[in-house]
């Protein structure tokens, strides 16, 4: 390449950079500044002094239980990634290595029902839950990850076609079990792209925010992202120093799992558009 | 092997299949027929349903807020959907020079599209905050400016009147989310910044473009950007293709960052499909008219991905 495009190419990639990175900055440079240098105008770069109490106010706020509402949302989300890495991956291995009639079909209806707008199953999915006892609890929004989702389903049942079919025919000759082949080869043979479903439904879980509205009805059982609309409209209104104090703690164990784990993180959205 | 299903194989692929047939039978088909006939009932959730028809779907061919947020959904679709692909691939050429720093670039911009939405929407809604955001402080100076010393003059030279000239000597920046066009304009932006997933499918994408074809392609006195037409969208169309399906999929059902940062307003310039569902369903009771809109949307998406589908045989090209 040239030394021109290769100028251009850096400029942009800076300018680029700068704008998806910028708002996340700005939220941490208002969450450490004194309420009135927040609104400053024209606005003060440098937090001056740096207020770390901001956090200790947002932990200790008796109105915002932070740490009952991280409980509450790491429990949904332990559960649910879970769930959804136990059932999708065994109905995975019945739709690629298990010769059945009717798997067709319900492949068929794995990729139709990606498609079906959560609005529609809104209403009724909360009258089924309202008949079984489970509005304001947890339950709905982690048992249905144990009946497998589509997506993830869709996802395994790629990867476990990628392995080769000796394998299983081979394990089968052995008197092996389909039992035992998804869990001694299956299992162990992909356990990263187990470990990609894993940590989607657990940041799907976290990141949720119309489901708990919906199926939440008392504070002590929201999740993070509830609570934080819900800090945000109380009466009075919330500062935006203390807002965006709330909004790093909400973020932050995000971003942390995803610097933990980013090339399986990579490597797993990478994937979902492979045909 | 022999091609018949044995017994032993047919019970072992349903007893594994058995989570997703229970779930398909009390997740999917239960709640898609009784979402179905609730959208033909009159239904409170605290009086059993009765059966009225149409009804539900004749009153929503003349409730204004309905129109709206159709209205809003598909600008908003319109909009973002074909932006946020051209966006997308444009960033991931980019982040696919090779360059020092790459990782780097990737990961920022990978970022933003894991932050939690209702986040995202305090983060912006800050950002856009008309007398005391970071975007407004930005502009309000080069607006100045601009307005000032390159505008006003140029008016001026071009013999304007003095109310012409006055308004742009004080040009000031929107209001955005106090403002119906710019609070659109707003969410729309937003949808740009959490393009990053899209982002990592196409990187992903243009590493199966086989360099070959370019290398050949270069011997023959292609420029780039012809080869850019002819040998890196082409071999990228799947991918396309998968983008603007999920596109359709995700913006059709917008819900977290208006309903946290404008609420739907100002008025209802920012109140969306599932916005206005949500509203009737749970604010109002109204079940029925919920359940009727739900599937109408449902309908909607399931005619876009068949269009997409169709015109895909033109454009998609499988190698």
């Amino acid at each position: 390449m040239s030394r021109k495009p290769r100028l251009l190419t850096h400029v942009l990639l800076l300018l680029a950079a700068l704008a998806y990175l910028a708002p996340l900055l700005w939220m941490i440079d208002t969450s450490l500044k004194h309420e009135v240098q927040a609104v400053q105008v024209p606005p003060v770069l440098i937090p001056h002094p740096v207020r770390w109490q901001n956090y200790v106010h947002v932990l200790r706020d008796p109105q915002f239980d932070f740490s009952l509402f991280a409980r509450n949302t790491l429990i949904i989300a332990t559960l649910s990634s879970l769930g959804a890495m136990l059932s999708s991956s065994l109905v995975a291995y019945s739709l690629a290595k298990i010769r059945w009639r009717g798997r067709g079909l319900v492949f068929g209806i794995v990729l139709a029902s990606m498609m079906i707008p959560f609005p529609v199953f809104m209403v009724p999915l909360y009258r089924i839950f309202r008949e079984l006892g489970w509005i304001g609890t947890n339950l709905p929004l982690w048992v249905p990850a144990f009946f497998g989702i589509p997506f993830f389903i869709f996802l395994l049942r790629q990867f476990y076609l990628t392995i080769p079919r000796e394998l299983s025919e081979a394990a089968v000759m052995d008197g092996c079990s389909h039992f035992g082949i998804w869990w001694r080869i299956m299992i162990p043979l992909t356990r990263p792209a187990l470990l990609v479903v894993g940590l989607f439904s657990f940041m799907s879980a976290w990141n949720n925010f119309l489901g708990p509205l919906v199926y939440l009805t008392h504070q002590s059982s929201f999740t993070l992202s509830v609570a934080l609309q819900v800090y945000q409209s109380r009466s009075g209104g919330t500062s935006y120093n203390l807002l965006m104090a709330a909004s790093v703690l909400i973020v932050a164990p995000v971003l942390i799992l995803f610097f933990l784990a980013q090339r399986t993180f990579i490597r797993g959205i990478a994937t979902t558009g492979l045909k | 092997m022999n091609d018949r299903i044995t017994l032993r194989e047919q019970l072992a692929g349903m007893a594994f299949a058995a989570p997703y047939l229970i779930g398909v039978a009390a997740f999917l088909v239960f709640p898609l027929a009784m979402s179905l006939y609730y959208s033909f009932c009159n239904y409170s959730m605290l009086q059993p349903p009765i059966w009225i028809g149409w009804t539900n779907y004749r009153h929503l061919l003349t409730d204004h807020a309905f129109h709206t947020a159709l209205w809003n959904t598909i600008f908003y679709a319109a909009i973002s959907v074909p932006f946020t692909l051209a966006l997308s691939l444009m960033l991931a050429l980019l982040l696919n020079q090779p360059t020092r720093g790459q990782g780097i670039y990737r990961t920022i911009v990978f970022l933003p599209s894991l932050v939690p939405l209702v986040a995202s929407a305090l983060i912006w809604q800050w950002l856009f905050n008309a007398d005391k955001g970071l975007i407004n402080s930005a502009l309000r100076p080069v607006l100045h400016i601009l307005g000032k010393a390159v505008l006003a003059p140029l008016a001026a030279a071009l013999g304007a009147g003095h109310a012409t000239m006055e308004s742009l000597r004080h040009l000031s920046p929107p209001v955005w989310l106090g403002d119906p066009h710019w609070a659109m304009a707003a969410i729309i932006f937003i949808s740009f910044w959490g393009v990053g997933q899209t982002v990592v499918i196409f990187l992903a994408g243009l590493q199966d473009v086989p360099q070959e074809l370019h290398e050949a392609a270069e011997m023959d006195g292609a420029g780039a950007i012809h080869r850019f037409f002819n040998i890196t969208l082409p071999m990228l169309s799947p991918v396309i293709f998968f983008n603007l399906i999920m596109g359709i999929i995700g913006s059709w059902q917008i819900f977290d960052v208006p309903y946290v940062m404008t609420g739907g307003g100002p008025g209802r310039s920012t109140l969306f499909y599932s916005m206005y569902i949500f509203e009737a369903a749970f604010n109002q009771l109204r079940m029925g008219p919920a359940c009727a809109m739900a599937w109408i949307q449902l309908l909607i998406i399931l005619f876009l991905t068949v269009l997409a589908f169709a015109s895909a045989r033109k454009w998609v090209y499988y190698a």
